[in-house]
Protein backbone atom coordinates (compact mmCIF):
# COMPACT_ATOMS: atom_id res chain seq x y z
CA UNK A 1 0.00 0.00 0.00
CA UNK A 2 1.12 3.63 -0.70
CA UNK A 3 -0.12 6.07 1.29
CA UNK A 4 0.08 10.23 0.43
CA UNK A 5 -2.68 12.69 0.90
CA UNK A 6 -4.87 14.26 -1.99
CA UNK A 7 -6.50 17.76 -0.82
CA UNK A 8 -5.59 17.34 2.45
CA UNK A 9 -7.41 13.44 3.09
CA UNK A 10 -5.53 10.52 3.81
CA UNK A 11 -5.28 7.93 1.41
CA UNK A 12 -3.70 4.80 1.09
CA UNK A 13 -3.95 2.60 -2.56
CA UNK A 14 -2.68 -0.72 -3.32
CA UNK A 15 -1.51 -0.14 -6.69
CA UNK A 16 2.31 -0.65 -8.59
CA UNK A 17 4.68 1.92 -7.18
CA UNK A 18 6.11 2.34 -10.80
CA UNK A 19 1.97 3.29 -12.22
CA UNK A 20 1.59 6.87 -13.08
CA UNK A 21 -0.10 9.04 -10.26
CA UNK A 22 -1.90 10.51 -12.90
CA UNK A 23 -3.47 7.25 -13.28
CA UNK A 24 -3.98 6.35 -9.78
CA UNK A 25 -5.58 9.44 -9.65
CA UNK A 26 -8.32 9.42 -12.25
CA UNK A 27 -8.76 5.77 -11.82
CA UNK A 28 -8.31 4.35 -8.77
CA UNK A 29 -9.43 7.64 -7.08
CA UNK A 30 -12.13 8.42 -9.07
CA UNK A 31 -10.97 11.97 -9.44
CA UNK A 32 -10.72 13.04 -13.04
CA UNK A 33 -10.83 16.76 -12.24
CA UNK A 34 -6.74 16.11 -13.28
CA UNK A 35 -6.74 15.83 -17.07
CA UNK A 36 -4.43 13.88 -19.66
CA UNK A 37 -3.21 15.41 -23.06
CA UNK A 38 0.13 14.20 -24.42
CA UNK A 39 1.23 11.78 -21.68
CA UNK A 40 4.91 13.46 -22.38
CA UNK A 41 5.16 16.22 -20.37
CA UNK A 42 4.88 18.78 -22.87
CA UNK A 43 1.28 20.37 -22.20
CA UNK A 44 0.74 20.64 -18.25
CA UNK A 45 -3.07 19.12 -18.73
CA UNK A 46 -2.55 16.81 -15.82
CA UNK A 47 -0.59 19.60 -13.38
CA UNK A 48 -0.71 18.80 -9.75
CA UNK A 49 0.90 20.20 -6.53
CA UNK A 50 3.68 17.57 -4.73
CA UNK A 51 4.13 19.37 -1.26
CA UNK A 52 3.29 22.88 -3.16
CA UNK A 53 4.82 22.21 -5.82
CA UNK A 54 3.72 22.10 -9.53
CA UNK A 55 4.69 19.00 -11.40
CA UNK A 56 3.29 17.19 -14.38
CA UNK A 57 1.32 14.28 -12.55
CA UNK A 58 2.14 11.85 -16.00
CA UNK A 59 5.65 11.67 -15.13
CA UNK A 60 5.82 10.62 -11.14
CA UNK A 61 4.81 7.60 -10.39
CA UNK A 62 2.87 6.93 -7.91
CA UNK A 63 5.22 4.85 -5.59
CA UNK A 64 7.15 8.66 -5.36
CA UNK A 65 4.23 10.21 -3.77
CA UNK A 66 4.28 8.55 -0.32
CA UNK A 67 3.96 10.46 2.03
CA UNK A 68 3.76 13.55 0.16
CA UNK A 69 1.05 16.01 -0.17
CA UNK A 70 -0.90 15.98 -3.49
CA UNK A 71 -3.29 19.13 -4.51
CA UNK A 72 -5.96 18.43 -7.42
CA UNK A 73 -8.20 20.89 -9.01
CA UNK A 74 -10.64 19.03 -6.78
CA UNK A 75 -9.12 20.94 -3.41
CA UNK A 76 -9.53 24.46 -4.73
CA UNK A 77 -12.56 24.98 -3.75
CA UNK A 78 -13.55 25.84 -0.07
CA UNK A 79 -16.75 24.67 1.84
CA UNK A 80 -18.28 23.97 -1.49
CA UNK A 81 -17.53 27.19 -3.14
CA UNK A 82 -15.17 28.27 -5.60
CA UNK A 83 -11.52 29.62 -4.66
CA UNK A 84 -11.68 33.04 -5.46
CA UNK A 85 -8.61 32.36 -8.25
CA UNK A 86 -11.57 29.74 -9.99
CA UNK A 87 -14.20 33.03 -10.13
CA UNK A 88 -11.82 35.31 -11.37
CA UNK A 89 -11.26 32.53 -14.52
CA UNK A 90 -15.15 32.36 -14.80
CA UNK A 91 -15.31 36.16 -15.01
CA UNK A 92 -12.80 37.05 -17.57
CA UNK A 93 -13.12 34.07 -19.67
CA UNK A 94 -10.01 32.38 -18.87
CA UNK A 95 -11.92 28.87 -19.74
CA UNK A 96 -12.91 27.75 -23.06
CA UNK A 97 -12.78 24.58 -23.77
CA UNK A 98 -11.62 23.44 -19.92
CA UNK A 99 -9.00 20.72 -20.69
CA UNK A 100 -6.38 22.95 -19.74
CA UNK A 101 -8.09 24.55 -17.01
CA UNK A 102 -7.51 22.17 -13.93
CA UNK A 103 -3.88 22.53 -14.68
CA UNK A 104 -3.17 26.32 -15.04
CA UNK A 105 -5.25 26.65 -12.29
CA UNK A 106 -3.06 24.75 -10.64
CA UNK A 107 0.03 26.45 -11.99
CA UNK A 108 -1.37 29.92 -11.39
CA UNK A 109 -2.23 28.56 -7.68
CA UNK A 110 1.42 27.68 -7.29
CA UNK A 111 2.56 31.29 -8.33
CA UNK A 112 0.20 33.02 -5.68
CA UNK A 113 0.84 31.27 -2.90
CA UNK A 114 4.64 32.06 -3.49
CA UNK A 115 4.07 35.48 -5.12
CA UNK A 116 0.64 37.09 -4.24
CA UNK A 117 1.33 40.23 -6.84
CA UNK A 118 2.95 38.60 -9.48
CA UNK A 119 4.04 41.26 -12.58
CA UNK A 120 1.93 39.77 -16.11
CA UNK A 121 5.88 38.24 -17.00
CA UNK A 122 5.89 36.45 -13.84
CA UNK A 123 2.37 34.99 -14.69
CA UNK A 124 3.61 34.49 -18.19
CA UNK A 125 6.67 32.07 -16.97
CA UNK A 126 4.26 30.67 -14.30
CA UNK A 127 1.95 29.14 -16.62
CA UNK A 128 4.60 28.76 -19.62
CA UNK A 129 4.02 25.23 -19.01
CA UNK A 130 0.85 24.52 -19.49
CA UNK A 131 -0.61 24.72 -23.06
CA UNK A 132 -4.41 26.04 -23.93
CA UNK A 133 -5.13 26.31 -27.47
CA UNK A 134 -8.33 28.19 -27.26
CA UNK A 135 -7.77 31.66 -25.07
CA UNK A 136 -4.45 32.84 -26.51
CA UNK A 137 -3.28 32.41 -22.98
CA UNK A 138 -4.51 36.80 -22.56
CA UNK A 139 -7.46 36.37 -20.62
CA UNK A 140 -5.94 33.66 -18.63
CA UNK A 141 -2.78 36.08 -17.42
CA UNK A 142 -5.53 38.70 -16.69
CA UNK A 143 -7.36 36.50 -14.65
CA UNK A 144 -4.46 35.30 -12.35
CA UNK A 145 -3.33 38.75 -12.21
CA UNK A 146 -7.10 39.87 -11.24
CA UNK A 147 -7.52 37.59 -8.55
CA UNK A 148 -8.42 39.45 -5.49
CA UNK A 149 -6.90 37.30 -2.50
CA UNK A 150 -4.35 35.04 -1.65
CA UNK A 151 -5.29 31.70 -1.97
CA UNK A 152 -5.25 29.99 1.10
CA UNK B 1 0.44 -3.85 -18.39
CA UNK B 2 3.31 -5.33 -16.46
CA UNK B 3 5.09 -2.97 -14.31
CA UNK B 4 8.70 -2.84 -13.04
CA UNK B 5 9.04 -3.24 -9.68
CA UNK B 6 9.52 -0.23 -7.23
CA UNK B 7 12.36 0.21 -5.40
CA UNK B 8 12.75 1.95 -2.71
CA UNK B 9 15.86 2.82 -0.82
CA UNK B 10 16.90 5.38 2.12
CA UNK B 11 20.14 5.86 1.63
CA UNK B 12 22.51 6.21 -0.59
CA UNK B 13 24.41 2.54 0.27
CA UNK B 14 21.49 1.35 0.32
CA UNK B 15 20.76 2.34 -2.92
CA UNK B 16 23.71 0.86 -3.91
CA UNK B 17 23.00 -2.39 -2.63
CA UNK B 18 19.79 -2.70 -4.91
CA UNK B 19 21.33 -1.81 -8.00
CA UNK B 20 24.06 -4.24 -7.53
CA UNK B 21 22.09 -7.11 -7.03
CA UNK B 22 19.24 -6.46 -8.84
CA UNK B 23 18.88 -7.21 -12.28
CA UNK B 24 17.93 -4.24 -15.30
CA UNK B 25 17.37 -2.03 -12.45
CA UNK B 26 17.06 1.49 -13.83
CA UNK B 27 17.52 4.34 -11.36
CA UNK B 28 14.78 6.90 -11.23
CA UNK B 29 14.82 10.72 -10.20
CA UNK B 30 12.57 13.21 -11.34
CA UNK B 31 11.18 11.27 -13.94
CA UNK B 32 10.95 13.46 -16.90
CA UNK B 33 12.84 11.48 -19.34
CA UNK B 34 12.30 8.35 -17.79
CA UNK B 35 8.59 8.05 -17.05
CA UNK B 36 7.84 8.73 -20.75
CA UNK B 37 9.81 6.29 -22.28
CA UNK B 38 8.82 3.69 -19.72
CA UNK B 39 4.95 4.62 -20.56
CA UNK B 40 5.45 4.33 -24.14
CA UNK B 41 6.77 0.66 -23.53
CA UNK B 42 10.20 1.79 -24.99
CA UNK B 43 12.32 0.21 -22.18
CA UNK B 44 10.98 -2.76 -20.12
CA UNK B 45 13.14 -2.46 -16.85
CA UNK B 46 12.71 -5.13 -14.57
CA UNK B 47 12.83 -2.90 -11.68
CA UNK B 48 13.46 0.56 -10.84
CA UNK B 49 15.01 2.31 -7.99
CA UNK B 50 13.58 5.41 -6.51
CA UNK B 51 16.76 7.82 -5.95
CA UNK B 52 14.90 10.96 -5.59
CA UNK B 53 14.28 11.75 -1.97
CA UNK B 54 17.76 10.43 -1.07
CA UNK B 55 19.26 13.44 1.14
CA UNK B 56 23.23 12.65 -0.43
CA UNK B 57 21.97 13.63 -3.97
CA UNK B 58 20.57 16.76 -2.86
CA UNK B 59 21.74 20.43 -2.50
CA UNK B 60 24.12 22.73 -3.60
CA UNK B 61 27.51 23.56 -1.68
CA UNK B 62 30.61 25.04 -1.67
CA UNK B 63 33.38 22.65 -1.50
CA UNK B 64 36.95 23.48 -1.80
CA UNK B 65 37.03 25.95 -4.02
CA UNK B 66 34.10 24.32 -6.23
CA UNK B 67 30.22 24.35 -6.36
CA UNK B 68 29.01 20.63 -6.01
CA UNK B 69 25.36 19.86 -7.25
CA UNK B 70 23.68 16.84 -5.91
CA UNK B 71 22.50 14.60 -9.18
CA UNK B 72 19.08 14.64 -7.67
CA UNK B 73 18.62 18.30 -7.30
CA UNK B 74 15.73 19.61 -8.93
CA UNK B 75 16.73 22.68 -10.99
CA UNK B 76 14.06 25.03 -9.40
CA UNK B 77 17.01 24.91 -7.01
CA UNK B 78 19.79 25.62 -9.04
CA UNK B 79 17.42 28.42 -10.51
CA UNK B 80 17.26 29.65 -6.92
CA UNK B 81 20.72 29.26 -5.89
CA UNK B 82 22.65 32.61 -4.41
CA UNK B 83 25.79 30.85 -4.93
CA UNK B 84 24.71 28.95 -8.86
CA UNK B 85 23.53 33.19 -9.33
CA UNK B 86 26.94 34.38 -8.34
CA UNK B 87 29.30 31.83 -9.73
CA UNK B 88 27.41 30.17 -12.39
CA UNK B 89 25.40 32.19 -13.58
CA UNK B 90 25.23 30.52 -17.02
CA UNK B 91 24.24 26.98 -15.17
CA UNK B 92 20.93 29.06 -13.14
CA UNK B 93 20.55 30.72 -17.10
CA UNK B 94 20.51 27.48 -19.11
CA UNK B 95 17.98 25.49 -16.01
CA UNK B 96 15.78 28.56 -17.00
CA UNK B 97 15.49 27.55 -20.53
CA UNK B 98 14.39 23.58 -20.05
CA UNK B 99 10.94 22.90 -19.93
CA UNK B 100 9.09 25.25 -17.32
CA UNK B 101 7.90 25.20 -13.96
CA UNK B 102 6.94 21.47 -14.00
CA UNK B 103 9.74 20.47 -15.28
CA UNK B 104 12.29 22.55 -13.60
CA UNK B 105 10.73 21.15 -10.47
CA UNK B 106 11.88 17.50 -11.69
CA UNK B 107 14.48 17.53 -13.73
CA UNK B 108 18.10 17.21 -12.40
CA UNK B 109 21.42 17.37 -13.54
CA UNK B 110 21.99 13.86 -12.81
CA UNK B 111 19.27 12.99 -15.26
CA UNK B 112 20.41 15.13 -18.03
CA UNK B 113 23.29 12.98 -17.37
CA UNK B 114 22.21 9.80 -17.48
CA UNK B 115 20.03 10.32 -20.08
CA UNK B 116 22.88 12.26 -22.27
CA UNK B 117 21.12 13.16 -24.89
CA UNK B 118 22.62 14.96 -27.48
CA UNK B 119 20.78 17.77 -26.72
CA UNK B 120 20.33 18.19 -23.09
CA UNK B 121 21.12 21.74 -22.16
CA UNK B 122 23.11 22.06 -19.12
CA UNK B 123 25.41 19.47 -20.62
CA UNK B 124 27.95 21.95 -22.98
CA UNK B 125 28.06 24.26 -19.72
CA UNK B 126 29.15 21.33 -17.88
CA UNK B 127 31.84 20.65 -20.97
CA UNK B 128 32.85 24.43 -20.99
CA UNK B 129 33.37 25.05 -17.13
CA UNK B 130 35.54 21.74 -16.75
CA UNK B 131 32.93 19.78 -14.61
CA UNK B 132 33.76 16.84 -12.91
CA UNK B 133 30.99 13.84 -12.82
CA UNK B 134 31.42 12.64 -9.37
CA UNK B 135 30.03 9.00 -9.12
CA UNK B 136 29.73 6.55 -6.30
CA UNK B 137 33.03 5.09 -7.20
CA UNK B 138 35.03 8.10 -9.08
CA UNK B 139 35.25 11.37 -10.48
CA UNK B 140 34.69 11.75 -14.46
CA UNK B 141 35.78 14.54 -16.61
CA UNK B 142 32.85 15.95 -18.11
CA UNK B 143 34.82 15.80 -21.41
CA UNK B 144 35.20 12.09 -20.92
CA UNK B 145 31.70 11.43 -19.89
CA UNK B 146 29.66 10.93 -22.95
CA UNK B 147 31.38 7.92 -25.30
CA UNK B 148 28.47 7.98 -28.19
CA UNK B 149 24.83 8.23 -28.98
CA UNK B 150 23.00 8.48 -25.37
CA UNK B 151 26.04 6.33 -24.32
CA UNK B 152 28.13 7.33 -21.33
CA UNK B 153 31.08 6.16 -19.17
CA UNK B 154 28.87 5.33 -16.52
CA UNK B 155 28.92 1.90 -15.27
CA UNK B 156 25.71 -0.39 -14.15
CA UNK B 157 26.77 -0.44 -10.74
CA UNK B 158 27.26 3.08 -10.71
CA UNK B 159 25.34 6.12 -9.22
CA UNK B 160 25.91 9.68 -10.32
CA UNK B 161 26.10 11.56 -7.13
CA UNK B 162 26.45 15.03 -7.89
CA UNK B 163 28.29 17.10 -10.39
CA UNK B 164 31.53 19.84 -8.96
CA UNK B 165 32.02 22.72 -10.75
CA UNK B 166 35.61 24.88 -10.59
CA UNK B 167 34.84 27.69 -9.06
CA UNK B 168 37.28 29.77 -10.93
CA UNK B 169 35.63 32.86 -11.95
CA UNK B 170 35.58 32.06 -15.46
CA UNK B 171 32.88 33.93 -17.39
CA UNK B 172 30.55 31.23 -19.49
CA UNK B 173 27.86 33.00 -22.23
CA UNK B 174 25.08 30.73 -23.18
CA UNK B 175 22.78 30.61 -25.87
CA UNK B 176 19.82 27.83 -26.80
CA UNK B 177 18.20 27.53 -30.39
CA UNK B 178 15.02 25.94 -30.04
CA UNK B 179 11.59 26.37 -31.96
CA UNK B 180 9.83 28.53 -29.21
CA UNK B 181 11.39 30.55 -25.94
CA UNK B 182 9.78 27.94 -23.36
CA UNK B 183 9.19 24.27 -23.49
CA UNK B 184 11.47 23.93 -26.60
CA UNK B 185 14.02 20.63 -27.47
CA UNK B 186 17.39 22.76 -28.31
CA UNK B 187 18.46 22.95 -32.38
CA UNK B 188 21.47 24.42 -31.30
CA UNK B 189 22.67 24.64 -27.86
CA UNK B 190 25.93 26.46 -27.13
CA UNK B 191 28.27 27.30 -23.95
CA UNK B 192 31.40 29.44 -24.75
CA UNK B 193 34.05 30.96 -22.50
CA UNK B 194 37.18 32.74 -23.70
CA UNK B 195 39.43 32.56 -20.97
CA UNK B 196 39.98 29.67 -20.96
CA UNK B 197 39.04 29.29 -24.90
CA UNK B 198 36.23 26.27 -24.92
CA UNK B 199 33.03 26.26 -27.32
CA UNK B 200 30.98 23.39 -25.96
CA UNK B 201 27.99 22.85 -28.53
CA UNK B 202 25.24 20.22 -28.02
CA UNK B 203 22.28 18.95 -30.70
CA UNK B 204 24.84 18.92 -33.22
CA UNK B 205 26.60 15.63 -33.04
CA UNK B 206 26.26 12.19 -31.54
CA UNK B 207 26.99 13.74 -28.28
CA UNK B 208 27.59 17.25 -26.80
CA UNK B 209 31.20 18.38 -27.27
CA UNK B 210 34.23 20.16 -27.44
CA UNK B 211 35.07 22.05 -30.69
CA UNK B 212 38.73 21.45 -30.47
CA UNK B 213 39.51 23.59 -33.95
CA UNK B 214 37.45 26.70 -32.67
CA UNK B 215 39.23 26.24 -29.11
CA UNK B 216 42.74 26.52 -31.04
CA UNK B 217 41.70 29.56 -32.45
CA UNK B 218 40.51 31.33 -30.07
CA UNK B 219 43.51 30.59 -27.97
CA UNK B 220 45.18 33.01 -30.70
CA UNK B 221 42.62 35.37 -30.51
CA UNK B 222 41.26 34.42 -34.19
CA UNK B 223 37.60 34.96 -33.46
CA UNK B 224 37.16 35.06 -37.35
CA UNK B 225 38.83 31.70 -37.42
CA UNK B 226 37.05 30.08 -34.41
CA UNK B 227 33.92 30.81 -36.85
CA UNK B 228 35.07 29.64 -39.60
CA UNK B 229 36.37 26.01 -37.74
CA UNK B 230 33.65 25.53 -36.12
CA UNK B 231 32.07 24.05 -38.66
CA UNK B 232 34.58 21.01 -38.96
CA UNK B 233 34.45 20.27 -35.48
CA UNK B 234 30.30 19.27 -35.35
CA UNK B 235 28.26 16.44 -37.31
CA UNK B 236 24.95 17.68 -37.47
CA UNK B 237 22.34 15.48 -38.93
CA UNK B 238 19.08 16.02 -40.28
CA UNK B 239 15.80 15.26 -38.13
CA UNK B 240 12.45 16.22 -36.47
CA UNK B 241 13.66 19.57 -34.93
CA UNK B 242 15.85 20.92 -37.63
CA UNK B 243 18.49 20.11 -40.72
CA UNK B 244 21.89 19.73 -41.02
CA UNK B 245 22.44 22.67 -42.67
CA UNK B 246 20.33 24.74 -40.51
CA UNK B 247 22.49 23.80 -37.53
CA UNK B 248 25.72 24.85 -39.15
CA UNK B 249 24.43 28.08 -40.04
CA UNK B 250 23.26 28.58 -36.48
CA UNK B 251 26.19 27.16 -34.76
CA UNK B 252 28.69 29.75 -36.83
CA UNK B 253 26.17 32.57 -36.19
CA UNK B 254 25.59 31.76 -32.64
CA UNK B 255 29.55 31.34 -31.64
CA UNK B 256 30.46 34.69 -33.12
CA UNK B 257 27.41 36.57 -31.06
CA UNK B 258 28.50 34.70 -28.01
CA UNK B 259 31.78 35.72 -29.01
CA UNK B 260 31.30 39.46 -29.30
CA UNK B 261 32.34 41.59 -26.48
Amino acid sequence: MISFTVNDHAVSVDAPGARRLLDVLREELGMTGTKEGCGEGECGACSVLIDGEVVNSCLVSVGQVEGCRVLTVEGLERNGKLAPLQHTFLERGAAQCGICTPGMLLSAHALLQRNPTPTYEEAQTAIAGNLCRCTGYTKIIEAILACPTRPS
Amino acid sequence: MPYPTFLKPRSLSEALDLLATTADCRPLAGGTDLMVLLHSRQIRPAALLDIWSLGELKGIREVDGAIEIGAAEPYTGIIESDLVQRHLPALAEVSRTIGAAQIQNRGTLGGNLGTASPAGDTLPVMLAADATIVTSRRSISASEYFVGYRKTALRSDELLVRVRFPRDGRAIRFRKIGTRQAQAISKVVMAVCLEPARVAIGSVAEVPLRAPSAEAALDRGDVDGAVDAVVDDIRPIDDVRSTAAYRRRVTQNVLRRLLQP
